[in-house]
């Protein structure tokens, strides 16, 4: 409309691929260089597009894996086999390709560095990514409310960001808790098997801490822990969720 | 200005027929879920449904009273704002046309209220007129919690953030108000054709 301020108008601006790092073998971040990023939220995502040459589109939702004080927006994603943008995104993008970004886009799955309530992260697989964006706020910004990350994986092969949370858990009050729940038995000293009532009574926060709770994975994982949390007295109120990967079952 | 990006092919689906599925979105046999926090625990029997607001008394219905009322059945498309169509899914309710009948009022805005605190806000234009329904099937079986069970709204010509999940009521209102998404940035009114997914858009 004419003489409307175009005020939090989210256009498409061309985002140059400036780093790749191969998390896992089917997981890899992506490192962007964008003219013109208003910064974001820790927890927000993006929406990308990817244009063909005859002009079809597609266009996917990924969340941002770098903090907002992180100079390059990076994303972090994982190849669904079925997938339409994820196998581009993971094997074919290369440095200094461009691809359409636009975001960033929501806020509520956010968590704010002014916050003062304890927070716990629960992530099941690639669910993880937003909880980066979390930590490394947490830690840029000289937070000190205890920050405890539930992270579930299959196996050792799939961790992703395992160096990063090696050197972020323990500081500041971030306490990282990894549990693998296919790793051989002996082959992997930390928790394993998964995130169910016990594990969640055993390390995650207490209710009575009233701690501000993030979770995110494959919709069956979060529905499952979603509904233990407040089983075990969470206010339903401070239970965010977010679902990821792939579209679920029929 | 469009541009390409190298070496994209995309997977085209042939299946889909285009003139079905709005721009940005694509087509999945799954019904992927989606919500901003826990599951409620909602029992049928302790369901009610009210109408409240500008310009009426509130109007209660119960689970029992809402079934009383004549279903019928709808297949229909559906979209959501994080870019998934799903097509012909079928559901089973109560059109809004048939409850709205018997509030007097000219207001021209509603907020849906739902169990959990969810809100989402619709002109009363397109909850009328054939337009929405109170559903509680999905293909033939109950409504499960997980997609808004006992009973969600249906308003499939709005992207599907508009089909509040646990709806429990309408609050009427002669102002529009944003709801719970559009407060964070989602587009106040969502039509899935024009791609009104966010503010400005």
């Amino acid at each position: 409309m004419a003489g409307t301020a175009l005020r939090g108008r989210l256009t498409w601006q061309q985002a140059t691929v400036t780093g790749l790092v191969a998390e896992t073998s089917n997981t890899r971040s992506i490192v962007f260089d964008l003219p013109d990023w208003p910064g974001h939220r820790a927890g927000q995502h993006v929406d990308v597009r990817l244009t063909a040459e005859d002009g079809y589109q597609a266009e996917r939702s990924y969340s941002i894996a770098s903090a907002p004080e992180d100079p390059h927006v990076v994303l972090t994603v994982e190849r669904l086999d079925d997938g339409e943008v994820s196998p581009y995104l993971v094997d074919e993008l290369r440095i200094g390709d461009e691809v359409e970004l636009r975001g960033p886009v929501g806020g509520h799955f956010v968590w704010e560095s002014t916050c003062d309530s304890p927070v716990l992260l629960v992530a099941g697989g690639s669910g993880v990514v937003p909880f980066r964006s979390m930590l490394r706020h947490h830690a840029a910004a000289g937070s000190t409310v205890p920050m405890r990350l539930l992270y579930s994986a299959r196996s050792r092969e799939t961790l992703i960001y395992a160096d990063e949370f090696t050197r972020l858990g323990g500081r500041g009050g971030i306490d990282i808790r990894v549990t693998l729940t296919r790793e051989n038995p002996g082959t992997w000293p930390g928790e394993r098997g998964r995130i169910d009532r016990d594990f969640l009574t055993r390390t995650g926060l207490p209710p009575a801490e009233e701690p501000l709770v993030y979770v995110c994975g494959p919709t069956a994982f979060v529905e499952t822990v979603a509904n233990t949390l407040v089983d075990l007295g969470h206010g339903p109120g401070r239970i965010r969720t977010e679902r990821f990967g792939g579209t679920g079952t029929p | 200005m469009m541009a390409f990006t190298r070496n994209f092919h995309g997977k085209r689906r042939a299946e889909a027929d285009p003139a079905r599925v709005p721009p940005g979105q694509y087509v999945t046999p799954g019904f992927p879920v989606l919500s901003a926090g826990p599951t409620p625990k909602v029992v049928a029997g302790d369901w009610t449904f009210t109408v409240r607001g500008a310009a009426t008394s509130p109007v209660t219905w119960t689970w029992e009273a809402m079934r009383a009322l004549p279903a019928e059945s709808i297949t229909v498309d559906i979209h959501c704002v994080t870019k998934w169509s799903k097509l012909d899914t079928s559901w089973t309710g109560v059109s809004l046309d048939i409850l709205l009948d018997s509030v007097e009022t000219r207001a021209g805005y509603a907020v849906a209220f739902s169990e959990g605190g969810y809100t989402t806000n619709l002109p009363m234009a397109d909850l009328t007129g054939g337009k929405a329904w109170l559903v509680h099937e999905f293909g033939g079986a109950p409504l499960e919690p997980e997609h808004g069970g006992p009973v969600r709204l249906l308003v499939p010509h709005l992207y599907f953030w508009k089909s509040a999940k646990w709806v429990r009521g309408l609050e009427l209102r002669e102002q529009n108000e944003p709801g719970f998404w559009e407060r964070y940035g989602y587009h106040d009114y969502g039509d899935p054709w024009r791609e009104q997914r966010y503010a400005g858009d």
